[in-house]
Parts: structure tokens; C-alpha cells; sequence
């Protein structure tokens, strides 16, 4: 079998800024508020990219850093216990998460070094995360979040083990309907789940130690994973990502494998599952997709689309860890020799000006993609899909299979609707322009 | 530090890009952590933009950090100018990337060397300026920067256009409702007879720039972008410009006066007498036939709008200009006019005396809505916050300036400015009210909203006790105004210390304020 191949390009890419992930996790930890320390520009970004949400009054705010913040003539310990304070007096929240920005970074904040003392005068956990674009990509910053938070996790469960098995954390911010589903698929093979990392109430942190099992169903979470590994010596099982029937049926078999326990009936729920989606994979069958890369979920959705039998070019990705993707990776190889079709180029780090070029000579049938290129592709006769709905969808476990497939044959189904009036609007004629640049 | 939720105007570097953006083959390179280039997405989502928007990051992670850009900004210019092919490369530090203190300027002059195309660092304080100041900034340095060229080149165009001719200035990317504001300004000067000579920046080419001074005068419709550049040109090119916004049927007549004044004064021989003549009877034809907005501000309709309250939000230049159509061309009564524009916060003072009771600059959105909730006006006329602000309080909102999202940025031709800009204006303003006989007739059978008071008690404080008759009576009032009479009567009932709503209190407290 032929291996992956992996090439980084220069990392001229777009994405969206980590700190966006205060827009799910604070609607996830329901009594939590987020604070983001840093300028204009990342307020700017937050308003811009989570649209109506904003006003909703949101759990989360900026703290914006002005001149005087930056020149060292205020001091931050005292700037951010007021504002603390304020946060307690107005929305009284179980935890503040502090989000340290690229700008606490350069000027070097001592996030760290202030939390626990703020923490003890104004009597309210502070959780640190520095989810910054020096060092990360969009769902990255979940990521130093939930790192953050393995530390507040107890290390002893006051509840005594009620299953036969020894206690199993799955870590990973997923909508509440998610968590019910997953626990649900692997209460049918008698496994229970002990707790997630996160809960929707900080106080429900899960324990972490030495006999606690833990696996991830985001693909972004190596750092949680290393925490979870390096501080609590929990065995974090390595299994592909709950994406797509495959994913989820392997998934939860890697769980039971754990467990020695022989999973039942999970070849048939996945065969019922597949069947179901029968009319969705009739669209998408025999076409071509290319990942330009922003949300580290592209190997897992590219092993799901080929498995659909689709065709994928490249896997453009932020950022890969081959350790803690490393079962995923697996998946991705096998179903490319099951499905005979050749292994795709997987790029790190991609740049997005050679992508175009490459996708002007592929011409992919979709293309999976950031808004800064979705319109302008489509101005040049290529499909495209937003990736970040793939973050803000419910793509996780078996019911949720619909879900992706929706997302993915949207714009083939807008297509076809478009196309039976394609003459009248004499489309044909314009196809000269088609990827020329200007 | 300060807590924010949400702001009116963004940080310096989206107003460089603006400009940048809307030039004809000019690219911009910022110099920011990787998500910084969320530009991309709001140009490419609001204007529904075909093409790829000409601005690349050069990131900046931790290795950068460590070892400072070295090469990678110059190679990063550099492979833009081969690929692109651009006429002119600007590069913009980002809030992050300013405390860095990185020359970009050896950079910027090293990366220009090799160039053809020519290579500028855009000169803006990421912690004292905002978008438009930076935009007004960054417009006028790529002027300065051309036209001074082109002085020691000798090839600037000195020689005025034989007919009259104008330069627009100001015109950018992401402007509110700009494009079609364009489209009826070009129709209004071809009216008076008068070329648009340069439109800058929208789709102008830079090589071009040398011919602005043949324009006999600049025209900046917005304040926001272009009044500096128009002094610039005043100071060094002794162009007179025109900063009259012709937004509402008053100020399009004053600005197309001072255009006749400005054309008088540079063409001496002219005849002025026609020239006057031509000009006036145009403005009377406009205002009496062709825009409806005249005729509609005197019909029965809109007699029932007199008085009525509203609030203005918004930049300098769409808050001003609505305030005075409200209040001189629409009868409406201004509690509040504000803006966000703290910078030009003296103009907007002198340009709304008189025309409402209070003024309010404020960048904070939180005094805005408080400033809302204690006047309680029929409607809003701001930007999208306003507009939410409006949903909050059941009062209607008619959005007249950015910020603004997709919905702002519409298809059909919506200009603000000129005399179609008075019909769409006038429509805006009227469908924000209630109708007026719609509002008679639900005052008089008591509202079609049959939905229980119950739901409004739950969301407010519990001192207060309302008998069943009081409730009864509340039911009674259309929904529309309903949270609003019950929020006076109970401030009543609290300053009179009763805790017991009855139907009479009711009734006292809308005597004692007419609420």
C-alpha cells in the first residue's frame, strides 16, 4: 500500500482567528464568561464573523488594550481586576476564561502569572487560554481552551465507577444533541460515558487520573490530548474521528476494543445508515473535490467523501498532527485502497495563491473553502462550499451523517437547479472567462 | 483596557484596505498573525465581490517573533509584483504588527528597488486613528505620492478641461450604499453639464493620477473619506472643492450652488447670468416635479408624521444629513441626533443646531441604546446596532449608515444621494413608521395583538402588583405602545409610592405625562 504523502507550503493561507472559539464555547459552557484581551482588530474580527450573535447579549467581551496598555503606562493586574469585577457585578458567571491574543503575547502579559491572583480576591475561577494567530488556526483555539481547562479538572471522582468497565472521558465541544447521541451509541455496545471535557456547566468538569480513558472527537485537540496524557497520566485511545457512518462505527469500535468488549450490531447500523442516504450519495458519487484547508476537520471529511466515492485532490490543513490523527490517517489510507482511488496530496501549512493555480488546472468539481475565495471561484465557474459550516453544523455520529451530506451536495443541487435555465442565460459564451485571473 | 462588545468603526488597517482595494490594480500586503485577513471575507460577503480581493497577509507567527520578518516581507512583496503584475504595493502594519516595531519602511524602500511597480508603507497609528481616519489618511498619502512624482517628472496635466470638470473623491469599497450613490452623482454633474474627470479611488488606475488637477474643482460627498485629500489639493494645486453632501432635497440645492459659484469663479467669461439661470431652473424642476419627495413631504400622508419623535444615529455625514431632512423637509421631531465620529464631533454640533433637542457623540453602543430606551421614540433611524437596539424595544429602525451588514448592500438602486436619494429616503422613513391610518384604526378597536400582557410581565421587575382591571385596561392598547405605557405607569406608581396598578392609576399616570 502506498503511503501519504505530506508537503508544507509557505502557510500564506486564509483562516479564521482561534479566538473565534469563544463563539461556541460560551454558548457550551452555559455559566461561563469569556473574556478576549486584546485590540480593535480581534473586537472587530468577533463582531464581523459571529454576525447576529452578537446581540443576543453575549457571555463574552474584549477587553480592548489602549495605548497606555500597550506603553506599560497602566498596570494590567489592575486594569484587568477591574474590569473582573465588573464582569462579577453584571453577569455573576461560574468561570471567566481569559483569552490571551497575539497583542498579550508580544507585549508579554502575564496572563498566567495575574489569573490566580485575580482569581482569589474576586473569588472566581480564572481559566488562561493564549488562543492566538501567532501560534494557531480558527478551531485551534478549543483547543488551548480545553488545555486550559484538564488543569481544573478534579483529579479524584466523588462518585463511585458504576460501570464494569474503568471511567471513560470523551473530550471535545460538541452541541448537547451531539453528546446525548454519542452517549447513546456507546450505551448500545454497554459502555458508559463518565464525562466530557467540556460540560455545559463548568462545576461538571470531569475527573481526571491515572485510570481514566479518555478520546477526542474533534481532530484539533492534540494539546487537550497531551494535557490529558502528560498531566493527569490518563491513556487517551486513539481512534479516528466519530465523522461520517465510517468514522463513527470506527470509533466506537476502537473504544470497545479498549474495553475488550465485541462490539454488536455496529456493521448493520452503518450499512442502515448508508442505505439512507442513498439519494445524497447519487449526487456526489464519481466527483472531484479539492480542501483548500482551514478547520483541521479536512481528513476526516476527505476519508468520509471518498468512502461516498468521491475523488479528492488535495487536503489542504492548518495544522497536522500525525500522532494524534494517527488512527484517522489510517482510515483515510484504507478506504483509498478499498474505494481504489489514489491517495491525496494532504499540504500543511498551504499557500493559498498556489492552491488557485492548482485548482485552475484540476478544476475540481467542488471546492472546499474559505468565504475570501468562495465567491470569487464561483465568479469562475468553480463549485464551491463554506468550510466553516462544517464547524458550526452537527457533523459528529451516525444520525448526523444527513447532516455533511446536506452540507456538501448543496451546491451540486443549486447547480443542477441553475442549469436547467443555463441556456436562456447563454452561460456558454462566457467561458472564456472562466479562471482567467482578471 | 476597556470592556467592549461590539464597535461602530474598525481598527486603522481595514481603512487602508479600503482604499487599497478599491483602486484598480493595487495590492496590499499586511503584515499580520495568521485570521487577520478577515478583510477578504467582509468584502467578498457584503459586496458579493466576483473577484479575488487584492490583499494578501504576510504572516506573522512565532518564528517571526523570534527572528524578526528578515526577508520575508521584501519576498513577500516581491512575489506579489511578479504575480499580480501591480502597479502600486501597499504595505500595512496591523495593531500586532505595529508593537513589533519592525522597520517596515526598509522594507517597503528595499522591496521597491527591485520593483516596477512602486511599493508604500501605509502611514497610519493603529492606537489613535479608526478606519475612516485611516482611509482619509491613506488616500490622500497615495495622492501626495503620485502627484509629488509626477511634479518632478513634469508630466502632471496643470491644463484645465475646456468644459467644467470635476474629481470625486472618496468614493471606496464597503461605503454605504456608495456604488449607487455614484451612479446618481455622475447622472446629477451630467445634468449641470459637468465631466467627472477622475473618480478616486473606486476603479481608478494610479497612473492616472496626474490628471487630476485639469479638473476645474473636487467634490467630496462623504466627510468621512477625501476632505483630506481635497486640501491637499487646494493647498498645492489652488483647486477649490465642494464638501456639501447633496443627501436631501435642502443640501443637494446648496451643493449644486456652490458647484454654479465654483464654475463661475474659474470660468470668468462665461456668461452668469445663463449659467445661474440654467442652474437654478434645474434645482426648481427636480425639486417641484421630478423627485416625488417634495410633493410627498406636503400630501395628507405625511401630515400625520408631523411631530412625530424620532432618534438619528450614525457617521458624521448620514447622521447630519437625516436629521436635517427629518427636521426641515419632513416636519419629524428630533430628540437625539448623534454620531459615532468623535473626531469631527464640532462639525456635526454646528451642522444639527437647531434641527433636534440633544446631541450625543458616543462610540459606546450601550449609551446609544440607553439614550433610546429614555426617549422612547416612534422610530430609529441608525445603523445595524440601532437596528437591533429598535428590535429590543419594539420601536422600528430605518438603517441610513454603516456599520451594516449583507442586507445593507442591496441589489436594486437605492442611492441616498441626489434627488432619487430624497424618493429613497423618504420611502425609508415612512414605511419605519407606523402607517397612518393603520395607527388610528388599531388605537380605536384596540390593536390586533391579542397576545396576553402575562408574557410582558416576566421579563420585568416584581415590585409592582397589577390588579385585574389594570391588566384588563392594558390589554386594551395596541402592542405597539403597550411595554411603553406600562414601563411609564410604573415609573409612575413608583415615584407615588403605590404598589397596586388599578385601571385608575393607569389613567393617572397617562394624565400626568401623557404617555
Amino acid at each position: 500500500m502506498k503511503t501519504t504523502t505530506f508537503v508544507c507550503e509557505t502557510g500564506n493561507y486564509h483562516t479564521f482567528c482561534p479566538i473565534s472559539c469563544v463563539a461556541w464555547l460560551y454558548q457550551k459552557i452555559e455559566d461561563s464568561f469569556f473574556l478576549v484581551i486584546g485590540t480593535k482588530t480581534c473586537g472587530y474580527f468577533l463582531q464581523n464573523a459571529l454576525g447576529v450573535m452578537i446581540f443576543a447579549e453575549p457571555r463574552y467581551a474584549m477587553a480592548e488594550l489602549e495605548e497606555g496598555d500597550i506603553s506599560g503606562n497602566l498596570k494590567d493586574y489592575l486594569e484587568l481586576k477591574r474590569l473582573c469585577l465588573q464582569i462579577k457585578q453584571d453577569r455573576n458567571p461560574k468561570v471567566i476564561v481569559w483569552i490571551g491574543t497575539c497583542t498579550t503575547d508580544i507585549i508579554k502579559t502575564d496572563l498566567e502569572g495575574i489569573a490566580p491572583r485575580i482569581e482569589t480576591e474576586i473569588d472566581i475561577p480564572i481559566v488562561v487560554a493564549r488562543a492566538n494567530g501567532l501560534d494557531h488556526a480558527f478551531t485551534q483555539g478549543e483547543d488551548t481552551v480545553l488545555a486550559a481547562m484538564v488543569h481544573r479538572c478534579p483529579e479524584e471522582s466523588t462518585e463511585k465507577n458504576p460501570a464494569a468497565h474503568p471511567p471513560l472521558v470523551l473530550f471535545g465541544s460538541v452541541p448537547n444533541t451531539v453528546v446525548t447521541q454519542l452517549n447513546y451509541e456507546l450505551e448500545q455496545q454497554g459502555i458508559t460515558v463518565t464525562g466530557w471535557l467540556p460540560a455545559s456547566q463548568y462545576g461538571e468538569l470531569p475527573a481526571l487520573n491515572k485510570d481514566v480513558f479518555a478520546c477526542g472527537v474533534n481532530p484539533f485537540l492534540s494539546r487537550t490530548a497531551t494535557t490529558i496524557t502528560r498531566r493527569r497520566n490518563c491513556t487517551v485511545i486513539r481512534a479516528p474521528f466519530p465523522i461520517g457512518p465510517d468514522g463513527t462505527r470506527a470509533w466506537v469500535e476502537s473504544i470497545c476494543d479498549v474495553f475488550n468488549i465485541s462490539p454488536i450490531g455496529l456493521k448493520e447500523r452503518e450499512d442502515q445508515i448508508w442505505k439512507s442516504v442513498e439519494d445524497y450519495l447519487d449526487i456526489i458519487r464519481g466527483k472531484s473535490v479539492f480542501f483548500m484547508g482551514d478547520n483541521v476537520f479536512e481528513i476526516a471529511l476527505a476519508r468520509f467523501l471518498i468512502r461516498c466515492g468521491m475523488i479528492v485532490y488535495e487536503i489542504g490543513i492548518p495544522y497536522m498532527d500525525r500522532r494524534f490523527q494517527s488512527s484517522e490517517l489510517d482510515l483515510l489510507e484504507k478506504t483509498c485502497y478499498e474505494m481504489g482511488v489514489p491517495l491525496p496530496k494532504i499540504v500543511e501549512k498551504p499557500d493559498n495563491y498556489q492552491q488557485l493555480q492548482r485548482i485552475r488546472s484540476l478544476h475540481p468539481d467542488l471546492v472546499i473553502t474559505g468565504m475570501a475565495h468562495a465567491n470569487p471561484l464561483e465568479a469562475r465557474g468553480i463549485t464551491t462550499k463554506w468550510s466553516v459550516e462544517f464547524t458550526f453544523t452537527q457533523i459528529h455520529g451516525f444520525s448526523n451523517t444527513r447532516e455533511i451530506l446536506e452540507l456538501v451536495s448543496r451546491p451540486l443541487r443549486r447547480n443542477k437547479a441553475l442549469n436547467a435555465s443555463k441556456e436562456w442565460f447563454n452561460f456558454e459564451s462566457n467561458q472564456e472567462l472562466v479562471l482567467s485571473n482578471k | 483596557m476597556k470592556l467592549a462588545y461590539w464597535m461602530y468603526a474598525g481598527p486603522a488597517h481595514i481603512g487602508t484596505l479600503r482604499i487599497a482595494s478599491s483602486f484598480t490594480n493595487v495590492h496590499a500586503i499586511m503584515h499580520a498573525p495568521l485570521g487577520d485577513d478577515y478583510f477578504n471575507v467582509m468584502r467578498s460577503m457584503l459586496e458579493r465581490e466576483r473577484d479575488f480581493t487584492p490583499v494578501t497577509a504576510s504572516i506573522v507567527d512565532r518564528h517571526v517573533l523570534a527572528r524578526g520578518s528578515q526577508e520575508k516581507v521584501v519576498e513577500n512583496i516581491r512575489r506579489k509584483e511578479q504575480d499580480e503584475k501591480s502597479d502600486l504595493v501597499i504595505v500595512t502594519p496591523t495593531c500586532t504588527s505595529s508593537i513589533l516595531q519592525e522597520d517596515l519602511q526598509n522594507f517597503v524602500d528595499r522591496a521597491s528597488i527591485e520593483s516596477v511597480g512602486d511599493v508604500l508603507l501605509a502611514d497610519v497609528n493603529h492606537y489613535r486613528v479608526n478606519e475612516l481616519q485611516a482611509a482619509d489618511r491613506t488616500l490622500e498619502q497615495i495622492i501626495r505620492f503620485y502627484l509629488e512624482r509626477s511634479e518632478l517628472q513634469k508630466t502632471t496635466i496643470l491644463q484645465k478641461t475646456t468644459e467644467p470638470s470635476v474629481n470625486i473623491i472618496g468614493l471606496s469599497t464597503l461605503g454605504f450604499h456608495a456604488q449607487h450613490d455614484y451612479r446618481e452623482l455622475k447622472r446629477l454633474l451630467n445634468d449641470l453639464g459637468i465631466k467627472v474627470n477622475l473618480v478616486i479611488p473606486d476603479g481608478c488606475e494610479v497612473s492616472t493620477l496626474k490628471k487630476l488637477p485639469q479638473a476645474w474643482f473636487n467634490l467630496v460627498p462623504y466627510r468621512e473619506i477625501g476632505l483630506m485629500t481635497a486640501k491637499y489639493l487646494q493647498k498645492n494645486f489652488s483647486m477649490p472643492y465642494v464638501s456639501t453632501t447633496p443627501i436631501g432635497m435642502i443640501d443637494t440645492a446648496t451643493c449644486i450652488r456652490e458647484i454654479r459659484h465654483i464654475v463661475e469663479s474659474v470660468n470668468p467669461n462665461k456668461s452668469n447670468t445663463n449659467l445661474t439661470s440654467h442652474f437654478e431652473s434645474y434645482i426648481e424642476l427636480q425639486t417641484r416635479f421630478v423627485t416625488n419627495s417634495t410633493w410627498f413631504s406636503r400630501s395628507i400622508d405625511c401630515q400625520n408624521l408631523t411631530g412625530k419623535k424620532a432618534v438619528v444615529f450614525g457617521d458624521a455625514t448620514h447622521a447630519a444629513s437625516v436629521t436635517k431632512i427629518l427636521a426641515r423637509e419632513l416636519g419629524i421631531r428630533v430628540i437625539c441626533a448623534g454620531t459615532y465620529c468623535r473626531h469631527d464631533s464640532d462639525w456635526f454640533r454646528e451642522q444639527v443646531q437647531g434641527f433636534c433637542d440633544e446631541v450625543l457623540i458616543t462610540e459606546n453602543h450601550t449609551h446609544v441604546a440607553d439614550m433610546i430606551s429614555r426617549t422612547e421614540p416612534s422610530a430609529i433611524f441608525g445603523t445595524q446596532m440601532e437596528r437591533h437596539v429598535g428590535k429590543r424595544f419594539d420601536i422600528p429602525c430605518g438603517v441610513i449608515s454603516a456599520p451594516v451588514h449583507i442586507q445593507s448592500f442591496p441589489l436594486g438602486y437605492k442611492p441616498f444621494i441626489g434627488y432619487e436619494g430624497t424618493n429613497q429616503i423618504a420611502d425609508l422613513v415612512y414605511n419605519s413608521f407606523t402607517l397612518g391610518m393603520e395607527d388610528h384604526l388599531l388605537e380605536f378597536f384596540g390593536g390586533h395583538d391579542t397576545k396576553s400582557v402575562a408574557l410582558l410581565n416576566q421579563i420585568e421587575e416584581n415590585d409592582l402588583n397589577w390588579s385585574e382591571d389594570g391588566m384588563k385596561e392594558l390589554q386594551q392598547i395596541p402592542g405597539f405602545v403597550r411595554g411603553k405605557v406600562k414601563r411609564n405607569t410604573e415609573k409612575f406608581a413608583r415615584e407615588q409610592g403605590i404598589t397596586e396598578i388599578t385601571k385608575q392609576i393607569l389613567y393617572a399616570a397617562k394624565e400626568a405625562r401623557g404617555a
